[in-house]
């Protein structure tokens, strides 16, 4: 699934990297603790998280994340949308709970790691 | 080739700086995917970990065509017991870095899992050092 379509699916607003937005995701992770997504090895993966400062952004550029979910209304800072540009990450706000969220992109065939 | 950063203690800020310049070096160095992965997340959690317990520290990276080596110097508490810190779900970490999203203790083995050879030594109330080796171009195709 691109992650253009995973936001327009969660009526979500993509708040950078929309040249990325055509890039395929095939895997779901939610967590708010940056440690646990560093050891994940699977490719293709669209991050959920509550946790917005710039050590998700670092996070996913290290782990090769292509794209963020922010839930529960968390906001991106200008700080965190220029550390993804820098990346090409895809930076995603959505209002409403991570279970929701993950609850939508399951419906849409985004896979769990394990 | 040889490249040096430095390391401020207590700055999450500009934590993840100098892994995302080694990242980028590799990158231009045409180093495989896979092992610029495991490199990246090895030497994030290791300079994450500098960032969270010590004053400041630095980075030396040795890159070569087949092997890269990390060395990260910190001035700092130290660590008391390797054993014991090594050992996941030890942590010692502030609530700070916890609100960061680090703190669970997984840290170190997770930098060992992603290294060939870790090496750690320290000293209370001088500092550590951490050395992560990285041979290049053995993982499995279909890894």
């Amino acid at each position: 699934m691109k992650i253009s379509e995973i936001a327009s699916h969660l009526g979500a607003v993509v708040v950078c990297g929309r040249d990325n937005a055509d890039r395929d995701v095939e895997f779901g992770f939610a967590s708010d603790l940056m440690s646990d997504v560093l050891t994940l090895e699977t490719d293709n993966l669209v991050l959920l998280t509550g946790l917005a400062n710039n050590q998700a952004v670092r996070t996913a550029e290290m782990s090769d994340i292509p794209c963020i979910i922010f839930v529960r209304n968390k906001k991106v800072t200008q700080e965190m949308i220029e550390l993804a540009t820098e990346s090409n990450i895809t930076l995603i706000e959505y209002p409403f709970s991570m279970f929701k969220a993950v609850v939508q992109l399951s419906k849409a065939g985004i896979k769990p790691v394990f | 080739m040889l490249f040096d950063f430095e390391i401020q203690g207590g700055d999450f800020a500009t934590a993840g700086n100098a892994s995302s310049q080694i990242k980028k070096i590799l990158k231009q160095l045409n180093v495989d995917h896979r092992d610029i992965k495991r490199i990246v997340v090895a030497l994030y959690e290791a300079e994450v970990n500098v960032v969270a317990h010590a004053f400041g520290g630095k980075i030396s990276a040795e890159i070569n065509t087949t092997e890269v080596r990390i060395r990260l110097v910190d001035e700092g508490p130290g660590i008391p017991d390797i054993e014991l810190a090594m050992q996941q779900g030890y942590s010692t970490a502030s609530p700070e870095v916890r609100e960061m999203g680090f703190g669970a203790g997984m840290g170190l083995p997770n930098m060992k899992k992603n290294t060939d050879e870790m090496h750690i030594t320290s000293v209370v109330d001088e500092g550590t050092t951490v050395e992560l080796i990285f041979f290049l171009n053995q993982t499995p195709p279909n890894h």
